[in-house]
């Protein structure tokens, strides 16, 4: 792999560029591999890249049945915060946190980090008890957040609307080390340095089957023939009820749609990332001027990639009462993603009732700020068959009503 | 944006006048269920991509919980039904055969 550097950039300037090489290789599928990742996004390219990185496993490929990271991976509005109140989210949250902030140089690819900021706003008493709360435990758990006031939230977000009609601003929650990063760049950059590695990318194979034998994974049939291996890691997102149907077991999981919309570029707006979860809207603006905007999920079950147009008129009906200068601006494009719920909102890192067989799923709507924390825990997990990390997020905890309840903790999005 | 009939009260609307209310046909555990048998109550779903039957509740109508089925990969709604049911009528079930042959009731399940 050619090192990305301002030496090389200049060396291809001299040279018409003609010396660039793929990022990635497109290998075809070996008949064995140590282990076996399905899903190429953010998640499952990270666990990969851990495992050969901490544990130097690196005869690992990555089956992806669509194109690298055309997932949630490239759906999400790219926001990274960590200020959670139940202690195990808050360690992975800001474990993920502080690997972005260096995961530039990490991977040798530029995957912007942008630490500008998560201000989430308090609109009704009970989130400002919540607020004060989270902030108290953040604390005592190493998270640097704060409880500021309205003067400040105006500080922060000049455009903002303090006294709205319906639900005045009272003050936020203020992480100021949580930010923004390019969703896409942080998959390729984690893909490069696993082909790197020696790591197979495997794309536009699907998996169709798992071959089990004696209780125990011994391999995947896919579209592309089948594949062996010792260890497969299910990495799936929303289609993780559908990969652990094929393995013969059920998770506690509903996939759902997530939609977020990009308005027209605009002049510099707001310069932090904005999260109001009482009326359910955040907010943020590209490196290209677009406000950035999502909202909240449908209530049933989908696999479509498409949400309910009522949603996305809610959420910006609700921006639009606490950022009034944004009423006039026109929505370039909208999407959605599908995202996989469990039932305490909080995600799945596990072993699974098939020996072998590792699953990391969900993440529901906030798994791009996890995605270094979740692919380094979920490598140990899967190298070592525990990890600290994951330890509170297995499957047991549905059966012992050990619950990680961020639904309440979070409000809503999250 | 689904449209759904309420089998209750007969109307047709949108699915903002309505209330999803996740799987149907779940069977709760009576008293001696093990640990995982409630869990499967509480939390395990079948999340199936294809034919799906669930609750839902008539919110801004008539009040009523009643039945789907619905495809959750085309959104397609192949009927409603009254929720006073342990199973998908038979009116249902065909409905959902003629649309994808080969389905049966039990082989989603």
């Amino acid at each position: 792999m050619k090192r990305y550097s301002a030496f090389a950039v200049a060396r291809e300037a001299l040279r018409y560029h003609k010396g660039w090489g793929r990022a990635w290789r497109a290998p075809e599928p070996k008949a064995r591999y140590d282990v076996i990742i399905v899903g190429a996004g953010g998640h499952g390219l990270a666990t990969a890249y851990y495992l050969g990185k901490n544990f130097g496993i690196t005869n690992v490929a990555i089956l992806e049945k669509g194109w690298l990271g055309g997932g949630n991976t490239g759906r999400n509005t790219t926001i990274i915060r960590s200020n959670y109140l139940q202690d195990s989210s808050a360690a992975i949250f800001e474990k993920a946190r502080s690997l972005y902030e260096d995961l530039s140089q990490d991977l040798n690819y530029n995957v912007m980090f942008s630490p500008r900021g998560c201000l989430m706003l308090a609109q009704t008493q009970s989130e400002v008890r919540g607020y004060e709360r989270t902030a108290h435990a953040n604390a005592l758990q190493g998270v640097e957040t704060e409880w500021v006031g309205p003067e400040r939230v105006k500080e922060l977000l000049p455009i903002i609307n303090l006294d709205g009609p319906r639900y005045p601003v009272l003050g936020g929650l203020w992480q100021a080390r949580a930010g923004t990063a390019r969703h896409d760049a942080v998959a390729w950059g984690y893909a490069r340095a696993c082909s790197d590695m020696g790591m197979d990318i495997i794309q536009n194979c699907e998996v169709t089957g798992v071959m089990r034998a004696g209780g125990k994974v011994t391999g995947v049939s896919t579209t592309r023939g089948e594949i062996g291996c010792d260890k497969l890691g299910m990495v799936v997102a929303g289609h993780s009820g559908v990969l652990a149907d094929l393995a013969g077991f059920r998770l506690p999981i509903e996939s759902v749609a997530l939609q977020a919309l990009v308005s027209e570029p605009v002049k510099p707006l707001i310069d932090i990332v904005v999260m109001a979860n009482t009326v359910h809207g955040y907010m943020s603006q590209s490196d290209k001027g677009e406000l950035v905007i999502g909202g909240g999920t449908d209530s049933f079950n989908n696999y479509s990639q498409r949400g309910s147009y009522h949603h996305i008129e809610h959420t910006l009906a609700a921006l639009i009462e606490t950022f009034p200068i944004i009423s006039r601006i026109k929505m370039l494009r909208q999407w959605g993603g599908i995202v996989d719920m469990t039932g305490d909102r909080s995600p799945i890192l596990s072993k699974t009732p098939v020996e072998g067989i590792f699953v990391n799923c969900g993440w529901g709507t906030g798994g791009f700020k996890a995605i270094p924390g979740s692919g380094w825990a979920f490598a140990e997990l899967m190298a070592r068959g525990q990890s600290p990390l994951a330890e509170e997020f297995s499957l047991d905890r549905f059966t012992e009503g050990r619950f990680i309840d961020e639904s309440v903790a979070a409000g809503v999005a999250h | 944006m689904l449209i759904l009939t309420c089998p209750c009260c007969g109307v047709s609307a949108e699915e903002t006048e309505f209330a999803a209310g996740g799987e149907a046909h779940i069977t709760r555990f009576g008293p001696g269920a093990s640990d995982e048998e409630f869990r499967d109550y509480l939390f395990a779903r079948e999340n199936p991509k294809g034919v799906h039957f669930e609750r839902w509740r008539h919110a801004y109508g008539c009040g009523k919980w009643f039945h789907a089925a619905r495809c959750t990969v085309t959104l397609e709604v192949f009927g409603t039904y009254s929720a006073q049911t342990l199973e998908p009528p038979l009116a249902i079930r065909d409905a959902i055969a003629a649309r994808r042959p080969g389905w049966t009731w039990g082989a989603a399940e």
